[in-house]
């Protein structure tokens, strides 16, 4: 039943992307008499000034990340926290992918393609990671491009926020499998 | 927050080189990352542009206020600050449904036009207002109903039942989210005054 269930909903959301594309136009034209083709050019411009203007945050964020992970301190966090989180029930192999997560989309995709590629697809190993992966977003990206296209520099509590439901989703992945699967 | 995490990971990404010989790496990183930001950003151009266009459509044809009408009793919890038929919501809500339906192609376009119109009745340009903030949370906790075709496809048949996991997770996340930036933004540390801390 579920597995017509997804099958169903992966269905319908090829087609949501190309009806929007022709229904919203629909809407404005044929109902509202909107001048679609004007506006949405009107509208469009403004992609090109967005995404020039979240190159600065980006480059801080994304070297960070970068100049983090290549110095292998990821690693040496794993050696130092894997006894902690074999006792509490936390696979030591889910680790690397929950740290990553926040930091980088790429980086957390060859990752969780590595789990489900040594353990296979059926192991609970290969599950709890990609469950991590669907329920947790790539935070500093999604902080550095969205404030960086309005110009806002001082975040607040966003990040804490956003880090905060990052690890509430990592263990919740975690305990979640271990219910359905472990 | 932000500028110590920033400037720790690259503090500790140079000392953690130095000592385990991945210097090296860590500067071709560093100027590799600065590369991959700019193309990353060109890269979004022309999508930007496509939902941007689509998105000016909707917003003329009344499209956006009708549908920030229907969910407002959800919406006005959660984003007390903003006016209630103020057009950041419409966009706030097409946003989440775009990642709810996992179309995260689309979904950034419309979260970046909703922080374009939270920034309109933002007092303070360059501090983030409650609302900004409690959206990004949401954004962040990663709402979504649809797993990514990446996770399906490297799952195949086993993918139905991450299905699920995925769901309860992800609920869970979101719910913290909520949470966390409620009782964040009342803090002390985080509060909103023209010039405070970051």
């Amino acid at each position: 039943m579920i597995e017509s269930f997804v099958q169903g909903v992966t269905e319908v959301s090829r087609y949501i992307i190309p009806l929007l594309l022709v229904g919203i136009p629909f809407y404005g034209l044929i109902i509202k008499k909107v001048k679609v083709y004007e506006t949405f050019v009107v509208g469009a411009k403004d992609g090109f000034t967005i995404a020039i203007r979240i190159i600065p945050y980006l480059v801080a964020i994304l070297v960070a990340i970068g100049m983090f992970r290549a110095s292998g301190a990821l690693d040496l966090l794993l050696n130092f926290l894997s006894p902690v989180l074999t006792f509490i029930g936390f696979p030591p192999e889910n680790l690397p992918l929950a740290l990553m997560r926040p930091l980088s989309g790429s980086g957390s995709l060859g990752l969780l393609t590595d789990l489900i590629n040594q353990h296979g697809p059926d192991s609970l190993i290969a599950k709890i990671g990609a469950t991590m992966f669907g329920s947790t977003e790539t935070t500093f990206y999604v902080l550095a491009v969205y404030f960086g296209s309005v110009g806002i520099r001082k975040t607040r509590h966003a990040l804490a926020a956003g880090l905060f439901a990052d690890a509430v989703g990592v263990f919740s992945a975690v305990y979640i499998c271990r219910f359905f699967f472990g | 927050m932000l500028n110590y995490i920033w400037f720790g990971m690259m503090f500790i990404g140079v000392v953690v080189g130095i000592f385990t010989g991945n210097i090296d790496a860590v500067t071709a990183a560093a100027i590799d990352m600065a590369k991959v930001a700019v193309n990353l950003a060109i890269g979004l151009i022309g999508i930007m542009a496509l939902w941007l266009g689509i998105m000016k459509i909707a917003e003329e044809s009344g499209l956006i206020r009708l549908i920030a009408k229907g969910l407002r009793p959800i919406t006005v919890r959660l984003f007390p600050d903003v006016p209630e038929d103020h057009p950041a919501i419409g966009s706030i809500v097409l946003n989440m449904s775009a990642n709810i339906l996992g179309l995260g192609n689309a979904a950034t376009p419309l979260g970046l036009k909703a922080m374009e119109e939270l920034q309109e009745i933002n007092p303070t340009k360059d501090t983030a207002t409650n609302a900004m903030c409690t959206f990004l949370a949401i954004n962040t906790s990663s709402v979504q109903l649809i797993l990514p075709a990446t996770v399906v496809a490297l799952m195949g048949a086993t993918a139905s039942q991450i299905f699920i996991t995925t769901i309860f997770a992800t609920g869970m996340s979101t719910v913290a989210a909520i949470f966390a930036v409620k009782f964040l933004e009342k803090r002390r540390q985080f509060t909103f005054e023209p010039g405070g801390n970051s």
